[in-house]
């Protein structure tokens, strides 16, 4: 008997964006199987020509409304490269505690409200409220803790406004940061109890390995989301943010009219598993025993096991701002006015989205006004990789029923934790 | 009486306002028990083809997405516009201040001409169908829309402010950003944010919009005052209402 698929999951759901699952197979062959993404492009890097280098950041942040705080640290890194700016210990701290919010609000947002239903059977979390309330209420309350610290660091949840060139429009008062002190040591037990949450879950994840090339920032002296150069599993060598267009090498491909990315091999993937990946050595100890008991470990190529990385990272930056919350307080937060004097020149910023790598960059006139950008968004370097594991993993499941390849390939894209909004550089795709 | 059938459907725009709509937390499921949610893409598997509440975000940037909306403005009883960019276009209309062909050549560069990447100006959706209710800002204020939410399923017509966010920021007492040599777009502005970002220390950028009948004299004044000229001013009133009627009023 002849067995037909037709999978054609269009605007897949619990996903922030537009993207497409497309395959078609009969008797075990494969006919089509692409991921497309046919989210309306918006044209940012076009839009901030001829505006001040002080209103970009306002701009730019919204490409993502779940990484706004990203965007407006790599649009801002780049604007201080370009500018000549070098910011004090003190801003290049709380800014590092400010993005850190972020992590952990994307995180717990993604693994609690968006992955969770998946392996608990349901189609949203709302069903969860009554079927799990306790793995509901963790979920809730870290979601928010990182949600109030971005608005009382950032100035707003979403689209911060305190971060701008050469320091803060204001700073968090040492009682603040005092108060976020006390909060973050009580949400570990929290995070705990969602790292037990997501082992008792493990053995759903589908066991799926792939040689993969992982790309993240790389600093030698802590695990990093903010600084250093660009690494990747595949070479020893850092290469510098001022060079990313020759890590991403952005390209048209014939089946998909999307820019994909790839550098040492046909694809490459960014992320929680590229960082971990590349950086697990320099783990604080809370977070290096989170992944021992999760199982995760250096060199893991299983594209589900994202998800498992994000819980680990989300112990990451709560253990390593409690660190920094120390040092700043033992120095005293002194008052700072970030002054800057435009001039000429062309500079490139990076920072680690929750969802991977994100580059900016700018070139600005004597003005400071902006005369030409570039962004390249992590989805846009996962692009290709899915694509990839979609082709290795299809025809290891090929005899299984419609409906569990359908889910098992949402759960794939899932896992990367896409943020299609953000990809400026997509295209509209034509459907089958 | 039965439930609103309620669904969230979005365009060219950054999702941020339907963050802020999961971030109400414990508050959203209150919201939601009076409602009955049938679609909403990033946050539930569901999808429905009939609805009595459309909540809109985003703005329209293809021929194909106005053919989208008006399907959804035929199902729905009541179709809210969620966010500035799809109550005035927002940051997506600053696209209009360039050529469609530009715009395409400075993104894709030589690939900026093959057909499908087609783009036409951003409009905001009344420049498509008929809205029955904005919900300002960007992000929208999540209390706003929790109480606008409560509104409509209660069959109450909800107050959206139409007073300048100046008079929340006063009232936050704040030092008005012009002493610091900014350029605040407080003076024009719809209020309801509770003057956040003046309070964190940053001048307004009018993400809701203008107030009806901005009192363009007045921002005249303030910029004399303070030895800005209109210019500086239409500058910044770019980025949220580029081709808005009042920005070809501040002249």
């Amino acid at each position: 008997m002849s067995k037909t698929i037709d999978i054609h999951v269009h605007h897949i759901t619990r996903v922030e964006g537009h993207g497409n699952i497309v395959l078609r197979a009969s008797d075990g062959r494969i006919e089509k199987l692409e991921w497309q993404v046919p989210e309306a492009p918006r044209f940012f890097e076009a839009m901030v020509r001829g505006r001040s280098f002080e209103d970009i950041q306002t701009i730019v942040s919204r490409i993502c409304g779940i990484c706004s705080v990203t965007h407006s640290f790599s649009c801002i890194k780049a604007i201080e490269d370009a500018m000549g700016i070098v910011v004090s210990e003190q801003t290049d701290k709380i800014r590092m505690l400010l993005h850190y919010s972020e992590q952990l609000e994307s995180h717990s947002l993604h693994v609690g409200y968006l992955v969770a239903p998946d392996l608990l059977g349901q189609k949203s979390v709302v069903p969860l409220v009554k079927s799990h309330p306790d793995v509901v209420k963790t979920v809730i309350k870290l979601h928010r803790t990182g949600n109030q610290w971005m608005e009382a660091i950032g100035g707003r949840m979403t689209h911060p406004v305190t971060i701008k060139p050469g320091g803060f429009a204001s700073l968090p008062t040492e009682q603040y940061l005092r108060e976020l002190k006390k909060t973050l040591e009580g949400i570990v037990p929290d995070l705990k109890a969602l790292a037990e949450v997501v082992l008792s879950l493990a053995p759903k994840l589908p066991a799926f390995d792939r040689d993969t090339e992982y790309v993240a920032l790389v600093d030698p002296t802590h695990y990093s989301f903010y600084h250093g150069g660009i690494g990747s599993t595949d070479t020893k060598d850092l290469t510098p943010v001022r060079k990313f267009e020759s890590v991403v090498n952005e390209y048209v491909t014939a089946q998909s009219t999307a820019k994909w990315c790839k550098w040492h091999r046909d694809a490459f993937a960014v992320g929680s598993l590229a960082r971990f990946n590349l950086n697990a050595d320099l783990l604080l100890p809370l977070a290096a025993a989170t992944a021992k008991k999760l199982g995760l470990k250096k060199g893991c190529c299983n594209p589900y096991m994202n998800n498992v990385a994000q819980v680990v990272e989300s112990v990451q930056v709560v253990e390593h701002s409690l660190q920094i919350i120390d040092e700043l307080l033992t120095k005293g937060i002194q008052p700072e006015v970030p002054k800057v004097q435009p001039r000429e020149g062309e500079g490139a910023g990076a920072v680690e989205a929750p969802r991977g790598i994100l580059f900016h960059r700018y070139a600005f006139d004597k003005k400071g006004h902006c005369i030409r950008a570039n962004c390249c968004i992590p989805t846009n370097q996962n692009h290709a990789n899915i694509q990839k594991d979609f082709e290795a993993l299809v025809p290891q499941i090929i005899g299984r029923p419609q409906e569990e390849i359908r889910l098992l390939l949402e759960m794939l894209v899932r896992a990367y934790d896409p943020c299609i909004s953000c990809s400026t550089h997509y295209l509209d795709v034509k459907f089958v | 009486m039965d439930k609103p059938r309620v669904a969230i459907f979005d365009f060219a725009c950054c999702e941020g306002c339907q963050l802020q709509i999961v971030n109400l937390e414990e508050e959203l499921l209150d919201v939601l028990s009076l409602v009955q949610p049938v679609e909403w893409r990033e946050a539930i598997s569901d999808q429905s083809d009939t609805y009595d509440i459309a909540i809109v975000e985003g703005s329209i940037t293809r021929p194909g997405d106005e053919e989208k909306l008006r399907q959804i403005r035929s199902r729905a009883k009541v179709l809210v516009a969620l966010g500035a960019c799809a109550t005035m276009g927002g940051v997506n209309k600053l696209k209009n201040n360039f050529t469609m062909e530009d715009v395409r050549r400075e993104v894709y560069g030589k690939d900026g001409s093959m057909p499908h990447l087609d783009t036409a100006p951003t409009k905001a959706l009344d420049e498509v169908v008929k809205v029955d209710l904005k919900i300002h800002g960007c992000p929208i204020n999540n209390k706003e829309f929790a109480y606008i939410l409560r509104c409509l399923a209660l069959g109450k017509t909800p107050a959206i402010p139409n007073y300048p966010v100046c008079v929340e920021c006063k009232m936050r007492g704040n030092v008005c950003r012009y002493e610091y040599n900014e350029i605040c777009l407080g003076p024009v502005t719809r209020a309801g944010c509770d003057a956040k970002c003046p309070s964190a220390g940053f001048w307004c950028f009018g993400c809701r919009g203008y107030v009806d009948d901005p009192n363009v004299q007045a921002a005249r004044e303030v910029m004399e005052h303070y030895g800005k000229t209109m210019e500086d001013l239409k500058g910044r009133l770019l980025l949220f209402n580029s081709k808005q009627e009042a920005t070809e009023n501040v002249k």
